[in-house]
C-alpha cells in the first residue's frame, strides 16, 4: 500500500460527471454563446455596459464571479485512482470528489472528533486524557489539527495569528499590484497609450467609464481573502468545526455550489416551457391561449410549498422504491438535487409565462409584426426572429430576480424535510443540523453563523446586481 | 356584481378539477395503496390481510381512474379518485390516515393561525406603509437611499435567521418572552408578541420597498403638481392625497393574501410550537399522511382562487371606473 500510494498521483483520476453537473456544463456554454453573440451586437452590448458602469454593479458582479469559479470548480467531479492492481492498472476509488476539493484538501481531511469553536485548540467537550504518567484527568483534549503546530513552536497563539496575518497582507498587496499592472498593460495596448497615461487614469477614475478603483478594491479583497484562508484555515478551524468535527468553513465552501446549482438550474430547466407556451399563449389566442392559461391558472393556484413538499415526498418514495438505479448516496442526492430544481421550476415558471403571454399579446399587434404577416413569413419565424428578442429583456430580469429567492429558498425547505438531501452539503442542513444546539451551555453557535454570513453575502450581491440589470433592461426605468 | 362572482365561482370548478388531478397524480401514481397502507401499519403488522383491511376502512380498495368491473357511470364514480375528490368539493376531508377527523382538526386549529397572521398582516401593514412614506417623502436624500439598501440587505437575511436570532435575543438573552408555546385566551398574548414582531420585521424589506416604488409612481403624477400649485405643504400633499391614491394598490394588493391567512405560516408555527394549521401541515408531511397534505392543498386553492375573486371585488369597489361584466 505504501509504495501504492507513492506511485499514484492526485491527478490519476477518471471522470465521474453527475447530472448536475452536465446541467451546468451546459448552462456555462450557453452563457458563453450569449457573450460571443452579445459582443457583436451594440444594442445588446450597451445594456451590459451600463451595468458594470455602476460602482455597486461592478462590485457585486465580481463577487458573484467569485463564488460563481468556487462552484464551478466544485461541479469538475472525479474518482481518484488509490490502488494498483497486480496487473498494473489502477484501482479507482468508489467517492468521487471534485476539483474544489483537491485544492482545499488540507480542510476537508483536517476532521476533529467533534465540535471546537473558531479558532480553538481544544475540543468542545471533556474528555478523559490519560497522562505520561499513567492517571487519568477529565478535561478539554488538544485538537488534532486545530492550532497544532503552536505545540513545537514558540509563539503563542496571537502572535501566530497577527504573523500569518501580515504573511497573508504582503502577499495578497503584491498580487493586487501585479493584478493593477497587468489590467493596466491590457488596457494600454487596448487604447494605443502609455502604461503611465492608462495608470493615471484609472486612478482618478472617469465619469462614464469602468470603476477602476472598486474593480481594484473588489479584487483586492478577495485575493486577501483567498490568502488569509491559505495562511490561517489550514492550521486553524476559522469558522470552528461540527458535531463529527468536519471543518465549517469547508462546508460552508462546498454549500455554495448547491445554492448555485439551485439558483440558476431551476430557471434553466424551467424557461424553455416558459418561454414557449407564454408566447404561444399570446400569440396565437384562442383556444391554444384558454387551454395554456388554465394550465397555468390551475397550477399556480396551488400553495406552491405545499405542492413542492407534495412532489419531494413523492420523489422520496420513488427512490426509495428503486435502490438499484442509483449506485452511490452522492448520485442519490445528486438526483434529489436535480428533482428539487425540477419542481421549484414548475412552481415557478407560471409569473413568467403570464408576462409573456402579455408583451405578446402587445407586441402581435405591433406594425412590424403586421408587417411581417402580410409578406407571409411563417408562424415559427415571426416568433423566432420578431418576438423572442423584444422579450428577451423581460426574461432577464425575472431570472435575475428569481436567483436571490431560490437560494434563500433551499434554506427553508431544507428545514421543512423536503430541501436537499441530508447527505448533501448546503447551508439549509447546516443551519437545520446548527438550531438544535442552540440549547447547548457554552452555545455552539459557529456553524450556524458561517452559513449566514455565507448566504447573505451571496444573495445580497445577486440581490444587487439584479437590480442593476433591472435598472438597465426594463424600459420604463431607462432615462 | 352577482352575476360576475356566480361566474367566476364556476371558472374555479374545471380548477378545482385540475388541481384535484395534479395532487392525485402526485400521490397515487408513484405511491400505491398498498404503498401507504404499509407504511401507516409499521413493519410488524404487514400482512395481506391487515393491508386489504386498512385499504377497505380507509376507502382505498378501489381501481384508481376507472373500474372495470362496474357498468355505465359507476365505472368512474366507484374509484378513488371519484370517491375522494368529490367528498373534498362538498369540503368533508374525511380521516387522515392515522384515523383522525381532518375537517375537525382544521377548525380547531384554524384559530392559533389567525391569531398569528392578522396581528402580523396589521402591524406589518403599518410598519410597511409608515416606513415607505418616510423614504418616500425624504427622497433622493441619504435618509431614502440608505434606507433603500437597509431594505436590500433586509430582503437578503434569510427568514430562518430573523426566527432563530429573535428567539435568541429576545427569549434567552433578554428573558422578555417565552421561546416558544401557545395558550388560549389572554394567556397567550406573551406567545404571540415574538412571532409577530420577527413576521413583520422579516416583511419589512420587501413591503418597504414596494411601497415605495408605488408612492414615488403616485408623486410624479399631475394631481399631485396641481395640489402643490394650490398652495399645500408637502407633508398635507403627502397625506391627503398620495396616502389615499396609494392605499388603492396596497390594498388591492392585500386582500388576495387574505384568504390565505388561514392556512398560517409553515415556519413560524412549528419553531413556536404553535398548534396552527402550519404546523399541521409540517407534522403530516414528517408522517407522510397524504390525506391531510391533500387535503390541505385543496383548502389553499380554493383559498387562493377567493382571494383572487374578492381582489377583483376590491378593484371596483375602490375605483369606480371599473365595471366587472
Amino acid at each position: 500500500m505504501n509504495t501504492a500510494e507513492n506511485t499514484i498521483a492526485w491527478w490519476q483520476v477518471v471522470p465521474s460527471i453527475l447530472w448536475t453537473d452536465w446541467l451546468v456544463y451546459i448552462l456555462l456554454i450557453a452563457i458563453g454563446v450569449f457573450v460571443f453573440h452579445a459582443r457583436k451586437h451594440e444594442h445588446l452590448r450597451a445594456p451590459w455596459r451600463h451595468i458594470l458602469r455602476r460602482r455597486l454593479a461592478m462590485s457585486s458582479c465580481i463577487i458573484l464571479l467569485a463564488f460563481a469559479t468556487i462552484g464551478l470548480l466544485d461541479s469538475v467531479h472525479f474518482r481518484q485512482a488509490v490502488d494498483v492492481r497486480e496487473d498494473g492498472s489502477l484501482r479507482y476509488s468508489n467517492e468521487s470528489v471534485s476539483l474544489f476539493d483537491q485544492l482545499v484538501l488540507p480542510l476537508k481531511k483536517n476532521t476533529e472528533k467533534t465540535y471546537s469553536a473558531p479558532f480553538a485548540t481544544h475540543l468542545y467537550s471533556k474528555e478523559n486524557i490519560e497522562l505520561a504518567d499513567g492517571s487519568v484527568i477529565r478535561d478539554y483534549p488538544l485538537l488534532k489539527y486545530g492550532g497544532a503546530h503552536l505545540t513545537d513552536s514558540s509563539l503563542g497563539m496571537s502572535e501566530d495569528i497577527q504573523a500569518r496575518i501580515i504573511t497573508a497582507s504582503w502577499q495578497a498587496a503584491l498580487s493586487v499590484v501585479l493584478i493593477v499592472l497587468a489590467l493596466a498593460s491590457w488596457q494600454a495596448v487596448k487604447r494605443k497609450q502609455q502604461l503611465g497615461c492608462v495608470l493615471l487614469r484609472m486612478w482618478r477614475g472617469e465619469k462614464e467609464g469602468v470603476p477602476w478603483k472598486t474593480v481594484f478594491t473588489t479584487l483586492g479583497c478577495i485575493v486577501l481573502l483567498i490568502y488569509l484562508s491559505k495562511e490561517l484555515a489550514t492550521v486553524y478551524h476559522v469558522f470552528g468545526t461540527d458535531k463529527v468535527g468536519q471543518d465549517v468553513f469547508y462546508l460552508t465552501l462546498k454549500s455554495i455550489r448547491t445554492g448555485l446549482v439551485i439558483g440558476t438550474l431551476t430557471t434553466l430547466i424551467m424557461l424553455p416551457f416558459a418561454i414557449m407556451l407564454g408566447i404561444m399563449a399570446g400569440y396565437f389566442r384562442g383556444w391554444i391561449d384558454d387551454v395554456i392559461q388554465y394550465i397555468y391558472t390551475t397550477l399556480s393556484s396551488i400553495p406552491s410549498v405545499l405542492l413542492i413538499v407534495a412532489a419531494v415526498l413523492m420523489i422520496q418514495v420513488l427512490i426509495d422504491n428503486n435502490p438499484d438505479a442509483f449506485t452511490t448516496l452522492q448520485q442519490r442526492a445528486d438526483v434529489k438535487l436535480l428533482a428539487l430544481c425540477f419542481i421549484l421550476g414548475i412552481t415557478s415558471w407560471t409569473g413568467l409565462c403570464r408576462l409573456l403571454r402579455g408583451e405578446s399579446l402587445k407586441l402581435r399587434e405591433s406594425d412590424y409584426i403586421q408587417a411581417a404577416q402580410a409578406f407571409g413569413v411563417s408562424n415559427f419565424k415571426i416568433i423566432t426572429r420578431h418576438i423572442l428578442p423584444n422579450v428577451m429583456h423581460i426574461v432577464l430580469i425575472l431570472v435575475v430576480l428569481d436567483f436571490s429567492g431560490l437560494v434563500l429558498a433551499e434554506a427553508v425547505l431544507s428545514y421543512v424535510g423536503v430541501g436537499v438531501d441530508p447527505s448533501m452539503i448546503s447551508w439549509g442542513n447546516m443551519i437545520n443540523g446548527a438550531r438544535l444546539e442552540m440549547a447547548r451551555e457554552p452555545i455552539v453557535w459557529w456553524s450556524l453563523m458561517a452559513a449566514f454570513i455565507f448566504m447573505l453575502l451571496l444573495v445580497l450581491t445577486a440581490n444587487l446586481f439584479a437590480d442593476a440589470v433591472r435598472d438597465a433592461f426594463d424600459p420604463r426605468l431607462r432615462k | 356584481m352577482l352575476a360576475y362572482i356566480t361566474r367566476r365561482l364556476f371558472y374555479a370548478i374545471p380548477i378545482l378539477i385540475g388541481v384535484n388531478l395534479i395532487t392525485f397524480a402526485l400521490f397515487f401514481v408513484v405511491n400505491t395503496p398498498d404503498n401507504i397502507a404499509r407504511l401507516q401499519l409499521g413493519v410488524k403488522n404487514v400482512t395481506p390481510e391487515a393491508i386489504q383491511k386498512w385499504k377497505a376502512n380507509h376507502g382505498y380498495d378501489k381501481p384508481l381512474l376507472y373500474n372495470e368491473n362496474k357498468t355505465g357511470r359507476e365505472a368512474l364514480t366507484e374509484t378513488i379518485f371519484y370517491t375522494k375528490s368529490v367528498r373534498l368539493f362538498v369540503f368533508d376531508f374525511g380521516l387522515s390516515d392515522e384515523g383522525r377527523d381532518i375537517s375537525h382538526d382544521i377548525s380547531q386549529r384554524m384559530w392559533p393561525s389567525l391569531a398569528i397572521a392578522i396581528p402580523s398582516l396589521i402591524v406589518g401593514l403599518l410598519v410597511n406603509i409608515s416606513l415607505s412614506m418616510l423614504l418616500a417623502f425624504f427622497r433622493g436624500t441619504y435618509i431614502d437611499v440608505s434606507g433603500v439598501i437597509t431594505g436590500v440587505v433586509l430582503i437578503s437575511i434569510s427568514a430562518l435567521f430573523y426566527i432563530i436570532g429573535g428567539q435568541y435575543i429576545m427569549s434567552k438573552l433578554w428573558h422578555l418572552v417565552p421561546i416558544s408555546g401557545y395558550s388560549e385566551g389572554i394567556a397567550g398574548f406573551k406567545f404571540l408578541i415574538l412571532p409577530v414582531i420577527i413576521a413583520v420585521v422579516g416583511g419589512v424589506g420587501s413591503g418597504t420597498r414596494w411601497y415605495r416604488t408605488i408612492f414615488l409612481e403616485e408623486i410624479n403624477k399631475d394631481y399631485v403638481r396641481t395640489a402643490r400649485a394650490k398652495g399645500l405643504s408637502e407633508l398635507k400633499v403627502l397625506f391627503r392625497h398620495i396616502l389615499k391614491n396609494a392605499m388603492i394598490p396596497i390594498l388591492t394588493g392585500v386582500v388576495v393574501i387574505i384568504p390565505l391567512l388561514f392556512m398560517g405560516s409553515l415556519l413560524t408555527e412549528s419553531f413556536f410550537g404553535i398548534p396552527g394549521l402550519g404546523s399541521y401541515t409540517i407534522d403530516a408531511i414528517h408522517a407522510q399522511d397524504f390525506a391531510i397534505v391533500r387535503a390541505m392543498v385543496f383548502l389553499g386553492s380554493v383559498l387562493y382562487i377567493i382571494g383572487l375573486i374578492l381582489t377583483d371585488i376590491s378593484y371596483t369597489l375602490v375605483d369606480p371606473r371599473i365595471r366587472l361584466a
